[in-house]
């Protein structure tokens, strides 16, 4: 039986589509979850994708945290389901606390959409398992709030614990402290990425298909737990 | 505040109206009062003087603008016609695609962040008012110049404004252009253009069918935004003195336009809707009148049930209000309640504001009193029609005179160094992407190609890989100097565009910017353009499906260069087959396709290096266009070629350095011996593409070449140093070309 993940779609929810493409793509069952309903259709994993939920009012992500979909999410990623929060994904997760810190206007100001390159340097989530320690990958980038910021002793323990998964390369985009592009909960299960793996799953439409072992990932992790 | 209604017009003939100021002459208000036989109430003067304005009712145009369908070439591929909210074209296995470009031009001067917002925002539900998903954006702008104060205010607003609607929508910006000349300051132009694809069965139209079908309000509550925007604040210069007339421009919420085209494309797929229309220009005004004068003819409106966000709005007010992202849809009685639940869904407020009948006339009450009392069909299709008198400018001659024979041009190596180094990093010329690292290229996931690349591409069909190409451009350096022609160029261009991507060019859109159709020197611009571009699509067989219109593109008495800014839509069968313009392996030859001539009247050389505007713009020559396209369709669609490159502004030189740097690997450049290195490296002639083969595929080339009658002549091959090397003239790292071609927009607007 195939790995079901569910995929979100808020009011304002972008990259849904692409999100649960890459999940097919990658092998899995895309399960589409709306934010109003609080069933998650017994569900494996759950991907919060990219976009502008709730057309970014208030902040990013603020009103989001609070739909009825995100109880049931919240109470699953607390017992160990994996969650990948993309993007505006990513910004959920932190108004919901189930990643520290927070994302913050780009320092140059303007939104950037580029070709990002990348290192993976943690292997053991379930999101980034199928990749090598030190891997460098190249993924779109595309967000007009995408500065990790946190204050220095939150930093200072996510570099201790490994908990930074990805670091950006060459260019910091968006004026992220210590370069972060993504980063993990203490647990492991819940990751929060800047860039965007979901459009690098072809080489038709994306710079790579880097990104597809984010989604490989999370399948054998389920299948092999 | 007492109410002007129809049993008042009728005893109070006498009543001064302000005609003059809503836009209207003298003779259109007569003819107004000869239509009712009375006065018009204040309410149906609101409507008659917006949907009777230039924007709306195309009254300077249409005369010109029906040679696009009485040239029309014989085609099955167009399913829809000009005349619609944008044309269908057939691109087979039952997908039927829509695409349109429209201007925002006067609001985004005003206000260029919302001018710019809005024109994305309008253009996206004109194409699902023809039961389309929207798939992907393309804005063709023009700005003063570079350096100018003013343009360091308009371009960044511009573009942001395009970027924070457009990313916030999820649809891919794919590609257009960016210009820059003298004669936009104060007159950018921002025209948008969308393209959106459906099965054949899901195509709408908006008409009000169906005698006791209710019209249904959806979307965004309607507020004061834009009142008056269409006639005012389109129709009329921004000239010194006299009376300003700058009303508000209107306020885009992309959040409320997002969840209206997700409500939108539910409710048509689930087949509950029997017509529909968006509200753009004009408002309520439009969106009734039109869809009553499609349908049976008749409509009862009741304005006072419209939900409004300033309750203090007069029916006069609502009638013309431009609010944004609102559409009108006719819905069944019985299927209503569906209708409503699934707008809720999504959070759209909807609301019944009237029902069709068969009477023939357009009514609307205000609280239980009629104000307004019309036959729908001569507000909205039955405006006045001017032919605007017409001449060759004086000036004319003496400007082709004026060739570029006199300029200085590089000779030795070191000189055309220089001159490829200065070019490359000309502002029309330079690399765009501070402005498209703005947008977001990548969402949807069906993205095959996009800016820099020749033509945006879309996969349509993830099952078979179909797809579509878009492609706009247009010098209106060339269509000063000869307005038919340049029209032709525009055209012949987008089409190159579209075919170098490997996809068959199908049809055509445009938005004709020009300045004041009451000048008769505009006008001539405007017919020769016009009378070109036809008689350019009937030659290349590609039909226009519809398109655009904005004149009063003038500062005083300067008008803008004469702009038809072209559209190109091809088709691809498998988007897998697509060419790009990067080439790859070292060894690869480079062949240049079709005739380079000593053509520099309007290139970019002369306009960058001297300043200077003249002479006759390169010949075009459409049978060869068609020529060429069809060995770079078949080309690309075969695997033969590893890249392409179309040639147009800054010539063979400025494409090398493109392809080069989007490979990130140099060349060993060949000058044909029977040209002047500077002929070859910058002359703009028409007709003409690069395209890379591996050497084993030489041949098959020159075969195909010849079958098609398309000279060409090899100019180098792809080598593994960072260089480009002319042989014994000079040679250039890419370090240095990527320096100069990457400056120019970061140093101006940081």
């Amino acid at each position: 039986m195939s790995v079901r993940v569910g995929v979100v779609t808020f009011p304002g929810s972008l990259d849904d589509r692409d999100a649960a493409r890459a999940v097919r793509i990658a092998g899995g069952e895309a399960i589409a979850l709306w934010h109003g309903d609080e069933d998650l259709k017994r569900v494996d994993a759950v991907i919060l994708p990219g976009g502008f939920s709730y057309g970014d009012y208030l902040r990013c992500g603020a009103i989001a945290r609070f739909a009825p979909v995100m109880h049931s999410i919240i109470e699953r990623a607390n017992a160990g389901m994996p969650l990948l929060g993309i993007c505006n994904g990513f910004q959920i997760l932190c108004e919901s606390h189930l990643l520290p810190g927070a994302l913050t206007r780009n320092d140059s100001l303007h939104f950037m959409c580029r070709d990002q390159r990348l290192r993976i340097e943690n292997t053991s989530s379930p999101w980034t398992a199928d990749f090598t320690s030190g891997q460098e990958i190249v993924i779109p980038l595309k967000n007009g709030e995408g500065g990790y910021v946190a204050d220095e002793r939150t930093l200072d323990a996510l570099e201790a614990e490994g908990r930074v998964v990805a670091r950006y390369l060459e260019v910091n985009p968006n004026g992220s402290r210590r370069d972060i592009a993504g980063i993990a909960n203490e647990r492991g299960n819940v990751v929060g990425l800047m860039p965007h793996p979901e459009h690098a799953v072809e080489s038709l439409t994306g710079p790579s298909t880097d990104g597809i072992n984010f989604f490989t990932s999370v399948l054998k992790s389920m299948v092999g737990s | 505040m007492s109410i002007d209604t129809v049993a008042l017009a009728e005893v109070s003939p006498e009543h001064s109206q302000p005609f003059a100021e809503l836009g209207l002459k003298p003779d259109e208000y007569q003819q107004i009062r000869d239509i009712l036989q009375r006065r018009p109430t204040s309410s149906e003067l609101a409507m008659y003087s917006v949907m009777w304005s230039e924007h709306c009712s195309y009254k300077s145009s249409k005369v010109h603008l029906r040679q696009f369908g009485e040239k029309a070439p014989k085609t099955d591929a167009l399913l829809v016609g000009i005349g619609e909210n944008a044309g269908v074209v057939d691109i087979g296995a039952g997908w039927a695609v829509t695409f349109k470009v429209e201007s925002h031009n006067h609001p985004s001067y005003v206000e260029p962040y919302q001018g710019a917002a809005t024109g994305i925002g309008g253009i996206v539900r004109d194409i699902m008012s023809m039961g389309a998903r929207p798939l992907a954006v393309m804005d063709p702008l023009r700005f003063g110049p570079a350096d100018a104060p003013d343009t360091g205010r308009v371009l960044p607003g511009i573009v942001a404004g395009i970027g924070g609607y457009g990313n916030c929508l999820g649809l891919p910006n794919i590609g257009g252009e960016i210009v820059f000349d003298s004669s936009y300051i104060g007159n950018p132009l921002v025209n948008a253009l969308c393209v959106g694809a459906m099965k054949h069965e899901d195509i709408h139209l908006a008409s009000a069918k169906g005698v006791g079908n209710l019209v249904v309000l959806y979307g965004a509550r309607t507020g004061g935004d834009g009142i008056g925007g269409v006639s005012v604040l389109a129709s009329e210069t921004f000239s010194d003195g006299g009376p300003t007339k700058r009303p508000s421009v209107q306020v885009g919420d992309p959040f409320m336009e997002k969840l209206l085209i997700e409500a939108t494309l539910e409710v048509l797929q689930a087949g509950l809707v029997e017509g529909i229309q968006d509200l753009g220009g004009a408002g309520i005004s439009c969106a009734t009148s039109e869809l009553a004068s499609n349908g049976e003819g008749g409509m009862h409106v009741w304005l006072d049930r419209v939900l409004l966000r300033d309750e203090t709005l007069s029916p006069e007010e609502i009638l013309m209000s431009e609010s944004q992202e609102r559409m009108c849809a006719i819905v069944r009685p019985d299927r209503l309640p569906e209708f409503m639940e699934r707008c809720a869904k999504w959070d759209v407020e909807a609301v019944v504001i009237g029902e069709v009948n068969a009477s023939g006339r357009l009514t609307v009450d205000w609280h239980g009193e009629r104000i307004v009392d019309v036959p729908p069909r001569t507000v909205a299709h039955e405006g006045p029609v001017y032919e605007r008198p017409y001449h060759r400018p004086p000036w004319q001659d003496a400007l082709q005179a004026d060739t570029t024979d006199h300029l200085e041009r590089p000779v030795t190596g070191p000189e055309l160094r220089d001159t490829l180094l200065v070019m490359v990093a000309a502002p029309n010329l330079a690399s765009k992407s501070w402005v498209t690292s703005q947008y977001d290229r990548y969402v949807q996931g069906n993205t095959v190609l996009a800016q820099p690349e020749d033509a945006g591409m879309i996969r349509i069909d993830e099952s078979t890989g179909l797809g579509v190409a878009i492609a706009t451009d247009c010098n209106g350096r060339f269509a000063k100097l000869d307005p038919y022609a340049g029209a032709q160029l525009a055209l012949a261009e987008a089409y190159r565009n579209v075919a170098a991507s490997g996809a068959t060019p199908l049809a055509v859109t445009n938005c004709l910017n020009f300045g004041s159709p009451e000048d008769p020197e505009v006008m001539w611009q405007f017919a020769e353009a016009t009378r070109g571009l036809a008689d350019g699509c009937l030659l290349l067989g590609t039909p226009v499906t519809g398109g655009n219109v904005s004149f009063y593109n003038q500062t005083g008495a300067t008008a803008i260069l004469p702009t038809p800014v072209v559209g190109v839509l091809g088709v691809i069968a498998d988007v897998a087959t697509r060419t790009s313009m990067a080439w790859a392996g070292a060894g690869d030859r480079i062949y240049l396709l079709g005739d380079t001539n000593d053509e520099f009247g309007g290139s970019e050389w002369a306009n960058h290096v001297h300043g200077h505007l003249g002479g006759l713009p390169p010949r075009v020559d459409l049978d060869r266009e068609r020529a060429l396209a069809e060995v770079l369709v078949a080309g690309s669609t075969s695997g033969l070629f590893v890249a392409a490159h179309d040639v147009s502004d800054g010539g063979v030189a400025q494409v090398l350095v493109e392809m080069a740097l989007r490979a990130g690997t140099g060349a060993t450049v060949l000058v044909p011996a029977a040209l002047e290195p500077f002929v070859f490296m910058f002359a703009e002639s028409t007709g003409r593409a690069v395209v890379v083969v591996s050497p084993s595929a030489t041949g098959q080339l020159l075969d195909m070449c010849g079958q098609k009658g398309v000279p060409l002549v090899e100019i180098g091959v792809v080598s593994a140093a960072p260089e480009l090397d002319f042989a014994d003239l000079f040679c250039v790292s890419l370090d240095d070309l990527r320096r100069e071609h990457e400056r120019t927009l970061p140093e101006l607007f940081g």
